[in-house]
């Protein structure tokens, strides 16, 4: 919350290892039975909203709970494949709640706050034991007991998998946990109907716009409290690995209502996709890093080689992960990996017919363990890299490149998980809280549970228990007549521009900017070209767009309209964010800012802070607040792979 | 597709650095192209009487997805002032179970184990001519188009697709062992993702192997144990509420994207005989 201008993080006193268990002690209960006098909206029903409305519902509170999708087991969150970590030391091989709290600090570059990642260890452990009793099946060994595997380069096996496909297995069972809440009448459940706005009064949250996406019914709907469970903002690039609907309107509309937006540059590139194939390419899809494990990343030495891999002599390849780094090799983290990739593209030596990827090549570990061995470790991703490329790599190296595949930043949020409107929480990959600069791999499934089971049910009953007996806002109140009108007349506005040009058409052309200048490497100058080339794009998007159809039925084109119009406004602040942030730190790699091995250099003195931005107004640049980051258990360090 | 609309007008135009994942004109993707018909379905509402329009689809790149095809005539109509198609899609990864269509009469097209997001087109020929039409079943009404209502599946879930552990009432997931081959089993079923093609492919229109793969894989496992026979009869009759009967015919499995197993079928109809009279002795009535 935001006290006399200043941000605060309301993290409780008390050391480390018992901040958030005393906490829990001293925080307001709301008694069991004046649960149901209160009304809680939870908007998206990914892992993060999923979980909460389920938990939110099985303590009483009644919930409505809003969703794009058809089904809530549609969200993005399925599509996780690699795992979810958590600190149970099945393994015995040395981790500990410390331990993945200092890896997880440590992972983000020194950016995140403590506090957060501490509970976020702790809770770790409840995740896979609620998990595993909704009856997620998780990999287990013949003994029946649960198996884990090492991932993303961590030096412990903490990660809980299934199979490939771990973030539908978690979101079956959160959904299947709120599915019972919805037939036990706890939850309302609101299906193809997209939030617009945020409805607040005297400075609080009260209620949310919608429209149903089928009907065209645009309408109010409040409640005690609103939580925004919605995603990630990977889209604004247009490519990247995260689904096609994901978007980051609700957190944006809640942004211009009040909500501070953190650290909007921090952004992850992750090093192992297919390529793009053509102009027309809608996705990328992530090839798993397990891949890195085995395969060898090279490039012809020779720039312009067009000749087919298997003609390339070994001395005319470059090797560059393991000549670069020769103790991390080819397992370097995914920045390292990303930026290195997009080095020797640049340098014109990429491969493919478009030159625009490097070979992951696995003919050693073929020659070495057999064909067959390795089909049993990958076979699913040769098959589903043959599907797409059509080209066998059994037969000659995949092609890879980076894509976008995460967003750190998100809306603010204090120790409770409430946003800076006083009564709006943000849970998920939507809020900013606990990777820093840079996520783990397996740590956003593991957020996203951790604030939906078992963080914010307990936070948000402090705040309410100061509020019982305190009335819903009705739907006829002027704030929602109001917000339902904003809503109404931009909808309108819309279809009436009539321009020549369609919603993916802008969304290609600002991807293209997101990814040219604030991608991989950004520098001064080209943030400054994002700077003038984005609200230029956005002018025309506004004189030349054409939405066709009408807003009383089902239409994509005007679904998209209002996203791609909240991504301008995103890239134009992601682009501003990265710009002051004078340093290098995970994600965020300014060139101008690097050692003289080529590695991120952080500026602690000056950049140990969170960014979180207030809104004004359209024709107002946003305040840049700060929130000072101390590292009290884990010392900083900078980070080194050689 | 060439010079159907603005959009490939302006490719080359792009002023950003050349290693841009979107590129550019100037290096031309080495694999073949087709010059294709498509005949699709479009539909304005529910109850509106829909028919086939039919679209030339010339110089299709064999590289693109059948959705991305899609993307293609939807802009050249916006671009002539049409309306585009509307359907349903989220992942493109064959995960999320949002694509669905029934291409040339099978459900998600005529690749085994294959979602629609994920058929590319060099699984066509060129000259062929398409035939698109939404997922048909009295249980899936069309909402526009393409798209059509699957949110039955989600009464069947409701109806007892779940374990009930209210969130922190567990201990140690250690605790319960599940062995090897029960929880592998429990895997396959679960791997369901719940885009109704078995229910398309279907001459009943029946949603045995949906349910029976979402009942089974909680069915297999201790922690199902203790609702076992109550979620079976109340998944199994919801399911008959919405959707035709099973009469073996095995269209589902082919169409299944997941490829689940009839077997999953016949484990749910054991398990109904068994919970009708588990639950009559249950509830003293026998
Ligand atoms: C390909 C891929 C693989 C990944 N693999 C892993 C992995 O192995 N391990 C890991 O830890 N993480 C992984 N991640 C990251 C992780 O999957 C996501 O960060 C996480 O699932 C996000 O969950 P969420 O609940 O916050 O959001 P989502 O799952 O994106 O859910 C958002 C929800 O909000 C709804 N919504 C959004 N906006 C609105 C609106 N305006 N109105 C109404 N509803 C709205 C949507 O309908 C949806 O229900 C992966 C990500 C990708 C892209
Ligand atoms: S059983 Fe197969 S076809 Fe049917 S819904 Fe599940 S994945 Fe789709
Ligand atoms: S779009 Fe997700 S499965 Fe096809």
């Amino acid at each position: 919350m935001v006290m006399n201008g200043v941000l605060d993080a309301r993290v409780p006193d008390g050391t480390m290892a018992n901040k958030w268990t005393d906490h829990k002690f001293s925080m307001k209960l709301v008694n069991p039975n004046n649960k149901r006098r209160f009304e809680i909206i939870v908007v998206g029903t990914g892992l993060a909203g999923a979980s909460a409305a389920a938990s939110l519902s099985e303590l009483g509170y009644r919930v409505k709970a809003f969703t794009f999708h058809d089904s809530p087991r549609r969200a993005h969150s399925i599509a996780a494949q690699g795992g979810i970590n958590a600190a149970k030391n099945y393994t015995n091989d040395g981790d500990s709640v410390h331990r993945l709290f200092y890896d997880t600090v440590k992972g983000g570059d020194y950016r995140s706050r403590e506090a957060n990642v501490h509970r976020l260890a702790e809770v770790s452990l409840n995740i896979i034991d609620q998990c595993a009793a909704q009856g997620v099946p998780f990999a287990r060994e013949y003994g029946g007991l649960l198996d884990n595997r090492s991932f993303g380069g961590a030096q412990v096996s903490r990660t809980f998998y299934a199979r490939g496909q771990t973030g539908q297995q978690l979101l079956l069972g959160a959904y299947q946990a709120l599915a019972k809440q919805v037939a036990a009448g706890g939850v309302e459940l609101y299906t193809r109907t997209e939030m617009l706005d945020l409805i607040t009064k005297d400075g609080r949250a009260c209620g949310i716009v919608t429209r149903d996406l089928v009907s065209g019914e645009i309408e109010a709907h409040t409640a005690h409290a609103v939580v925004l469970a919605t995603g990630g903002y990977g889209n604004v690039y247009y490519l990247s690995t995260n689904a096609m609907a994901c978007n980051v309107t609700a957190a944006w509309r809640a942004h211009r209502r009040g909500a501070f937006f953190a650290n909007a540059c921090y952004t992850q590139i992750h090093p192992t996709c297919i390529p793009a194939s053509d102009e027309f390419q809608s996705k990328l899809t992530l090839m798993s890093e397990s891949l890195r494990n085995d395969g060898r990343i090279w490039v012809p030495s020779q720039m312009d080689d067009a000749r087919p891999a298997g003609q390339i002599p070994e001395p005319e390849r470059d090797y560059y992960l393991e000549r670069k780094y020769p103790a991390f090799g080819n397992l370097v983290p995914r920045d390292v990996a990303s930026r290195n990739a997009k080095t020797v593209v640049d340098q014109g030596k990429g491969v493919g017919p478009l030159r625009n990827g490097v070979y992951l090549d696995f003919s050693e570990v073929i020659g070495r363990e057999g064909k067959d061995a390795v089909a049993a470790k990958y076979g699913n991703l040769f098959d589903m890299y043959e599907r797409i490329t059509g080209e066998n790599p059994y037969a000659g190296p995949m092609r890879i490149y980076p894509a976008t595949h995460y967003t750190m930043g998100g809306l603010w949020v204090d120790y409770h998980l409430m946003t800076t409107v006083p009564g709006c929480y943000s849970i998920g990959e939507a809020n900013f809280s606990d990777h820093g600069a840079n996520r783990l791999g397996a740590s956003a499934l593991m957020q996203g549970l951790a604030d939906g089971y078992f963080v914010l049910p307990y936070t948000i009953g402090d705040d309410l228990a100061a509020r019982l007996g305190e009335p819903v806002v009705p739907t006829d109140d002027p704030v929602c007549s109001q917000a339902v009108a904003e809503v109404t007349d931009a909808t309108e506005r819309f279809l009436s521009i009539g321009g020549t040009r369609s919603v993916d058409w802008f969304h290609r052309e600002l991807g293209k900017i997101v990814w040219d200048y604030i991608g991989m490497e950004r520098t001064s100058a080209g943030l400054e070209k994002a700077l003038s080339e984005i609200p230029a794009l956005e002018a025309e998007f506004w004189a030349d767009l054409r939405v066709p159809g009408s807003g009383a039925n089902l239409n994509q084109s005007l679904e998209k309209a209002g996203r791609v119009a909240d991504f301008f406004e995103l890239a134009t602040l992601m682009a501003r964010d990265a710009l002051v942030r004078e340093e290098s730190c995970g994600g965020h790699f300014r060139a101008e800012h690097q050692t003289p091995e080529g590695e991120a250099q952080r500026d602690d003195e000056n950049f140990a802070h969170v960014a979180a931005w207030e809104w004004h107004d359209t024709d107002t640049v946003q305040t840049r607040h700060t929130e000072e980051l101390s590292f009290d258990e884990v010392a900083l360090t900078q980070r080194s792979y050689k | 597709m060439s010079g159907t609309n603005g959009q490939s007008q302006h490719n080359g135009q792009s002023q950003h650095n050349g290693q841009s994942q979107h590129n550019g004109q100037s290096q031309q993707s080495q694999s073949g192209t087709l010059n294709l018909t498509l005949r699709i379905w479009r539909q304005d509402g529910p109850d509106a009487k829909g028919g086939f329009v039919t679209f030339d689809a010339p110089g299709v790149s064999e590289d693109m997805s059948f959705l991305e095809l899609l993307d293609i005539i939807n802009e050249r109509l916006i671009d002539e002032g049409g309306v585009p198609i509307e359907f349903d899609h989220d992942c493109r990864e064959g995960i999320c179970g949002t694509c669905s269509l029934m291409i040339n009469g099978r459900a998600h097209g005529h690749e085994v184990a294959t979602t629609t997001c994920q058929l590319h087109m060099r699984k066509f020929s060129d000259g062929d001519v398409i035939t698109v039409e939404p997922f048909r079943a009295k249980a899936f009404p069309v909402v526009r188009d393409l798209v059509v209502d699957r949110s039955s599946f989600d009464r069947i879930i409701e109806a007892g697709g779940y374990i009930s552990v209210n969130t922190g009432a567990v201990g140690d997931a250690n605790l319960t062992p599940v062995p090897k081959e029960a929880s592998d089993t429990s895997f396959d079923a679960a791997a369901c993702i719940g885009c109704g093609a078995c229910v398309a492919a279907c001459p009943n229109s029946a949603a045995q192997l949906f349910t029976s793969a979402k009942l089974a894989h909680l069915n297999l496992i201790p922690q199902g144990q203790p609702q076992r026979w109550e979620r079976t009869e109340s998944m199994v009759e919801t399911m008959e509420q919405f959707f035709g009967s099973c009469t073996n015919h095995g269209e589902c499995t082919e169409a299944c994207p997941k490829e689940i197993s009839l077997d999953f079928i016949a484990f749910m109809n054991r398990d109904y005989v068994k919970a009708k009279i588990k639950n009559r002795k249950l509830a003293g009535q026998n």
